[in-house]
């Protein structure tokens, strides 16, 4: 066979990932439109995140390396959530303690 | 017996957002501004959604009354695993001056309409912090209420729910059907992601007026004036003790 085409031969289990590449970065800049730092900020890293990867081949790497984003994506889920219970509790619950009489100085 | 439960969400500004108050200081500002889910209706949809899995509900029904942007709250709703939503239209302006009793009034006409066995809504929404909502459902339709709810539990034909209250936590037991309003240690809601939005477009919205209910939702009260609260200031450093003691007695503190 030519050099060429076992180059192509090579792409192919790494192509066919391709869409689940896809929907992992559509999924994380989704998740970046609450990203503290701004929108803005989270889709550059992103960018830059999935950019520098971008001549991986081995189908194994790729693999271990979508699993990699998914964890992302739990990760900044629990940042959500922790954010939010944390600024829920503070503003309807710690008047018990008298710490902030007023909701809005925060 | 497998339950159908009805879920109230409203749109809100979301939580993060610093409010500002609106020049002619009769609202805040809404324009471009963030909006989402009312965490505490998070958490209502989310118990629902738990109790549908736990196979103790058979439908979970999400509500939301407001524009047109409602359906988005209630597609998130859908996202998180709500089978239907029911979107009852009402217009900007109108929206503005709904009141608890207004939506009282819906959710119980809908509650009854749908046959809903359980009402879940958030204990309050954090813009205008009513917390009244459920307490007036209820009266509405003669429901026992269990209001903020840390924690639901099913034995036969009865809720027991456990009640954060201040001087601790009540538990009660409530015969269905009921209403509940879920308090912040009920759960932790799960996130809509996209690929759960996606598959939520499948799932139906019904759009319909306050009128087809027929629900009055002519204002009640006038709001005369929307002003910040007293900024905090700043605080005095003393010398001395006596110093200090002599400024406690000038403040009327001792």
């Amino acid at each position: 066979m030519s050099s060429e085409l076992i180059q192509q031969q090579k792409k192919l289990p790494a192509m066919s990932l391709r869409p689940q590449v896809v929907q992992l970065y559509k999924n994380l800049l989704y998740l970046g439109r609450e990203y503290p730092l701004g929108y803005d900020y989270f889709r550059e890293k992103l960018k830059n995140a999935f950019i520098k990867n971008k001549d991986v081949t081995d189908p194994e790497q790729i693999k271990m390396m979508i699993g990699r984003g998914e964890f992302v994506i739990k990760e900044i889920e629990a940042l959500y959530m922790l954010r939010k219970y944390r600024t829920m509790k503070r503003r309807y619950y710690d008047n018990e303690n008298n710490y902030r009489v007023n909701k809005d100085a925060q | 017996m497998s339950l159908r439960v009805l879920v109230g969400c409203k749109r809100v500004i979301d939580y993060a957002v610093k409010i500002r108050v609106r020049p002619d200081k009769m609202g805040v500002v809404t324009d471009g501004v963030k909006h989402s889910m009312n965490p505490f209706d998070e958490i209502a949809i989310e118990e629902a959604v738990r109790l549908k899995e736990k196979k103790i509900a058979k439908e979970v029904i999400a509500v939301s009354c407001g524009p047109t942007q409602a359906q988005e709250t209630i597609r998130t709703a859908l996202a998180m695993g709500a089978d239907r939503g029911i979107h009852v239209e009402i217009p900007a302006k109108e929206m503005e001056k709904l009141e608890p009793l207004h939506v009282s009034k819906i959710l119980a006409k809908l509650a009854e309409k749908e046959g809903a066995e359980l009402l879940i809504v958030g204990k309050q929404a954090i813009d205008d912090d009513s917390n009244a909502t459920a307490q007036m459902t209820a009266a509405l339709l003669e429901w026992p209420q269990a209001t903020f709810a840390s924690k639901i539990e099913k034995t036969d034909g009865t809720l027991l729910v456990v009640r954060e209250v201040d001087g601790g936590l009540e538990t009660i037991k409530v015969k269905l059907p009921a209403v509940v309003s879920a308090d912040l240690r009920l759960n932790e809601p799960r996130y809509a992601t996209l690929p759960n939005i996606m598959k939520a477009k499948k799932k139906k919205i019904v759009k319909m007026k306050p009128a087809d209910l027929g629900v009055d939702t002519t204002a009640h009260f006038e709001v005369v004036e929307v002003c910040d609260p007293p900024s905090r200031e700043a605080g005095i450093k003393v010398e001395d003790v006596d110093a200090l003691v002599s400024k406690l007695k000038e403040a009327g503190r001792i």
